[in-house]
């Protein structure tokens, strides 16, 4: 009788099974690191489905120049410990133009730092595949999308006309110009990674642990101050409070939950009695119906 | 579900221990299939729904959704839930397959929700590739519709063996016991040569919830499980089929180590076991299988690992390794079912990609056997497939594949194809056997070489492929840089397409089944002559690029010569010097080039001649001069000639 595989066993190899994949059928594969723990998983399983060498491609991280100041000094422990090649791309035409959150909005901020960005980033390089870390169980766009999601060259995704996707064979043929997103936690949900983080002790952000921290509550949420370029409205009080992150993106564009959640049992048990979805904390999805889609075929992640 | 693993959590020693009791839950995958307004999507959402997975964030929006597009009235439209694209909100259909994710106490699901509409059968057949059982919806006010067949048989190819038929909206017949049965029993029989191991009818209603979590108090008659029971319950076993591990990626960080990496797609392998390379039959021994954090003492199905071999022998991405003692297939011909996905029918004799897990080669669809009706299962003679069809077909691949029958081995017994052109996955193949002849055909080893012939033409052979509408003056060109050439001292050959159809080809009509068929034989005769040492002139209208790709790749590097004729349309009508323009404008002559049916001019032709203005004699002075400079360029190459 043959041992059989776990639950995450699979996960985990299906998920190698696809980075190695891509690295054997296109020229110049890149690899998105957003830095959060979907990122952090996304990275171990690329160092594993390699190993002994290390992953054959770059890792990017599109800068918004707004994310949590945490999150930059954790992104670049990571590169130096773990010796990946990392690209940092700022959209300098957004800098000099001053766009962020609080005067353009969130819709505006993110379609050129983010979206925009990460366009400007692909076409200097060239990247013909690159790797994100999203999940079916997300968003219902989302959950629409392929595995091996085919963009034209105007990185467009046309959720119309996907290519069919059949048991384990991919389809990897681009012309020049064109490329692939490729998901290889497609099949996972919150729990199996926060399950595999647990499994492999993997590092994280310490923003995902509760601690005492500088917030604003602002339209009902609570925004961490993480540093003077959040402008206090009227009546506005900074105040510390016991607080942690279920996502993490631009921190004036992600609300904090109270939570005493300091380790990952914690946040686990915490996750599993919750009563919203994850993204309910992301403030980008809800400026318009369908508007992940829509950022998805304008080339978003 | 919120509350559910809030109690689960409460009663687990900790956190560990509930992730580990979660941990041990098995998997189902398995789709929900069947005609439109079957309530697919409404089931899901149901289910969904009454596993309590959905965030209160999310219940908010379907209830915004559900007013804006609602077709329940003032009740929640579950089908919100998963139509995730703004275009099927609207139009209130599935187009693509959609994933979701549920779990009970007792085990995990990964559901594909797919569309039911026929044109997008291919977002079906994506949902059911993963699949191991299929929910096919039925209305019971509608019973077994053209698409449920479909579906099933489809379901079937692809290596479904559970089957949940779903007698759904049965309140709108008023739970009627003997509607149930008569649609439970039509299917049965219906079914019945697909090979199905389990057929469980239920009947249901999604909207109302009865017998979908909970048994109905609506069908006292009804006594067997309620769906989510026996989705719990219901036995996936996979046959036991001997190692296969098709190698994906040469993992070579540094001159010391050298590792096949790649997914066991069957079977086991232990470290010292013996493998067979399958592709060159060579052996060796299983001396590592490398994991980051050590190395393992055996991997199984499923598994991605890294494999070292106690023998430097050769191994490349598309190669298999295999158990000894049970061997796949080797073979360049076989015969597969396919269901094709692609608006262009398949056509026999086109040139497709073939892919399988990690190998690739050139494909031509040799003889279409049989199309399948998918009302009565009849095998009906057919001369291509059109889009959303099933049918049986001989394959032919340029280099052997390593292959099981898909029977045995849903891993490698399955492939895709590919538009050379578009790139699309245009169709999806099971293979069922290796066709015999594909052992006996030996190539027929020749002592005097192709290089040895052109030597003694003085000349290095080549293909000049003159393409372009019907009197654009292929033919003239042609004839007129033969007789220079000729009188160079050089072999020529002129085929053209009228004098090839009164003889070799009279057997082929116009249709685009035997304009492909057309242009195969006439490249295969090209090339022999071109082996011969011949420079070959072929001028056919040739108007579709996948052809003319075809051609390209039968000769050698550098040797075919794609000359593009552009003659617009209107001159070549004017000129019509055969009359043929004429009678086509007037209909007598069907499937016409340029108008009736599609010229693709070349993208990138070696010689693009644009002939409005200029006489036929200008034209072969660029031809005569582009292959002098070709030779001259060939001489400096070879470093010898000066």
């Amino acid at each position: 009788m043959l041992a059989k595989l776990s639950h995450l066993d699979r996960l985990e190899a299906e998920a190698i099974h696809i980075f190695r994949e891509v690295a054997a059928t296109f020229s110049k594969p890149v690899m998105l690191y957003s830095i959060g723990k979907d990122s952090s998983v996304l990275l171990h399983l690329a160092m594993k489905a390699f190993y002994p060498a290390k992953p054959p491609f770059p890792f990017l991280h599109v800068d918004t120049t707004w994310k949590f100041r945490e999150m930059i000094e954790f992104r670049n422990a990571m590169a130096k410990q773990l010796g990946f090649d990392l690209i940092v791309h700022i959209n300098e035409d957004g800098v000099r133009d001053n766009i962020n959150p609080f005067d353009h909005g969130s819709n505006t901020h993110t379609h050129i730092m983010k979206t925009v960005a990460l366009r400007q980033a692909l076409d200097k390089h060239g990247f013909d595949a690159a790797f994100g870390g999203a999940r079916r169980d997300e968003e219902k766009s989302r959950a629409k999308e392929r595995i091996f999601s085919f963009r034209n060259s105007s990185h467009a995704w046309d959720p119309k006309s996907q290519r069919p996707e059949m048991w384990k064979i991919f389809n990897t043929r681009i012309l020049p110009g064109e490329s692939i997103r490729v998901f290889p936690l497609s099949n996972w949900t919150e729990i199996d990674i926060w399950q595999y983080i647990l499994q492999e002790n993997i590092p994280i952000v310490p923003l995902y642990f509760a601690k005492q921290r500088p917030v604003v509550e602002r339209d009902g949420m609570l925004i961490m101050r993480d540093d003077e370029r959040m402008v206090l409205r009227p009546g506005e009080v900074v105040e510390n409070r016991l607080v942690r992150f279920r996502t993490l993106g631009c921190y004036p564009l992600t609300a904090a939950i109270e939570s005493d959640a300091t380790d990952l049992p914690g946040i686990v048990s915490e996750m599993l009695i919750a009563r919203t979805s994850e993204r309910q904390g992301r403030l980008i999805d809800r400026d318009e119906a369908g508007s992940m889609e829509k950022k998805k075929r304008e080339g978003y992640f | 579900m919120q509350h559910v693993r809030a109690e689960e959590v409460v009663t687990a020693a900790s956190v560990q221990d509930y992730l580990a009791g979660q941990e041990r839950k098995s998997l189902l995958r398995f789709l929900t299939c069947g005609s439109v307004d079957d309530g697919k999507s409404t089931l899901i959402g149901r289910l969904l729904s009454d596993t309590k997975q959905i965030f209160e964030d999310q219940l908010t929006a379907l209830h915004n959704d559900s007013r804006k597009y609602g077709t329940t009235g003032d009740d929640m439209d579950f089908a919100l839930l998963v139509d995730g694209l703004e275009a099927e909100r609207e139009q209130g259909i599935t187009i693509d397959v959609a994933y979701r994710f549920f779990a009970t106490p007792k085990r995990k699901f990964i559901v594909a929700d797919t569309p039911g509409h026929e044109q997008y059968t291919r977002n079906m057949a994506t949902g059911a590739s993963t699949a191991d059982l299929a929910i096919v919806l039925i209305d019971a006010r509608q019973g077994i519709l053209r698409q449920t067949r479909r579906h099933s048989i489809i379901a079937s190819l692809l290596g479904i063996r559970h089957i949940v038929l779903a007698v759904n909206k049965i309140d709108l017949v008023d739970f009627d016991q003997e509607i149930f049965d008569k649609i439970a029993g039509e299917y049965v029989e219906f079914a019945k040569n697909l090979g199905f191991d389990t057929i469980v009818p239920i009947p249901l209603s999604a909207r109302y919830g009865d017998n979908v979590t909970s048994s109905s108090a609506n069908m006292g008659w009804y006594e067997g499980p309620t769906l989510v029971e026996h989705l719990e319950t219901v036995e996936i076993d996979q046959a036991q089929a001997p190692f296969r591990f098709p190698v994906q990626f040469v993992n070579r960080p540094n001159l010391d180590f050298r590792g096949f990496a790649g997914t066991v797609a069957s079977g086991s392998i232990a470290a010292g076991d013996e493998i067979v390379v399958a592709k060159s039959g060579k052996s060796a021994r299983i001396r590592r299988i490398v994991a980051q954090g050590g190395d393992l003492p055996r991997a199984v199905e499923g598994q991605a690992v890294t494999i070292v071999l106690d023998d430097e022998i050769e191994v490349s991405r598309g190669n298999v390794l295999v158990a000894p003692a049970e061997r796949p297939h080797v073979a360049d011909q076989f015969a597969a079912n396919i269901v094709w996905f692609d608006e262009q029918a398949l056509l026999p004799g086109r040139s497709y990609l073939l892919r399988t897990e990690t190998d690739q080669a050139s494909a031509t669809v040799t003889d279409l056997s049989y199309r399948v009706n998918v009302n009565d299962f009849a095998h009906e003679a057919a001369k291509s497939l059109a889009m959303n069809e099933v049918g049986v077909v001989n394959i032919s691949v340029q280099s052997p594949l390593v292959f099981d029958a898909f029977s045995n081995n849903r891993a490698t017994g399955a492939f895709i194809l590919i538009d050379r052109i578009t790139n699309a996955t245009v169709g999806a193949g099971m293979i069922l056997h290796p066709l015999r002849r594909a052992d006996n055909i030996h190539w027929q080893s020749l002592d005097v070489g192709k290089q040895a012939r052109a030597a003694a033409k003085h000349q290095k052979p080549a293909v000049l492929w003159f393409t372009g509408l019907s009197g654009s003056g292929k033919s003239t060109i042609a004839n007129l840089l033969e007789k220079k050439l000729h009188v160079a001292g050089k072999h020529t050959y002129i085929l053209d397409g009228d004098n090839i159809r009164h003889g070799l080809n009279r057997d082929l009509g116009f249709s685009e089944a035997d304009r492909v068929e057309n242009i195969r034989r006439v490249a295969e005769v090209a090339r022999l002559m071109a082996d011969a040492g011949l420079i070959v002139l072929v001028s056919f209208i040739s108007p579709f690029r996948a052809e003319r790709q075809v051609a390209r790749e039968l000769m050698e590097e550098g040797e075919f010569i794609e000359v593009f004729v552009d003659t617009p349309f209107d001159e070549c009508a004017r000129r019509d010097p055969k009359g043929l323009y004429a009678r086509a404008i007037k209909g007598e002559i069907k499937n016409f080039t340029g108008l009736d049916s599609p010229y693709e001019p070349p993208e990138k032709p070696e010689l693009h001649l644009q002939t409005l203005g200029k006489s036929p004699e200008e034209m072969v002075d660029v031809l005569e001069g582009w292959l002098g400079e070709r030779d001259s360029a060939d001489q400096l190459y070879d470093g010898d000639g000066i």
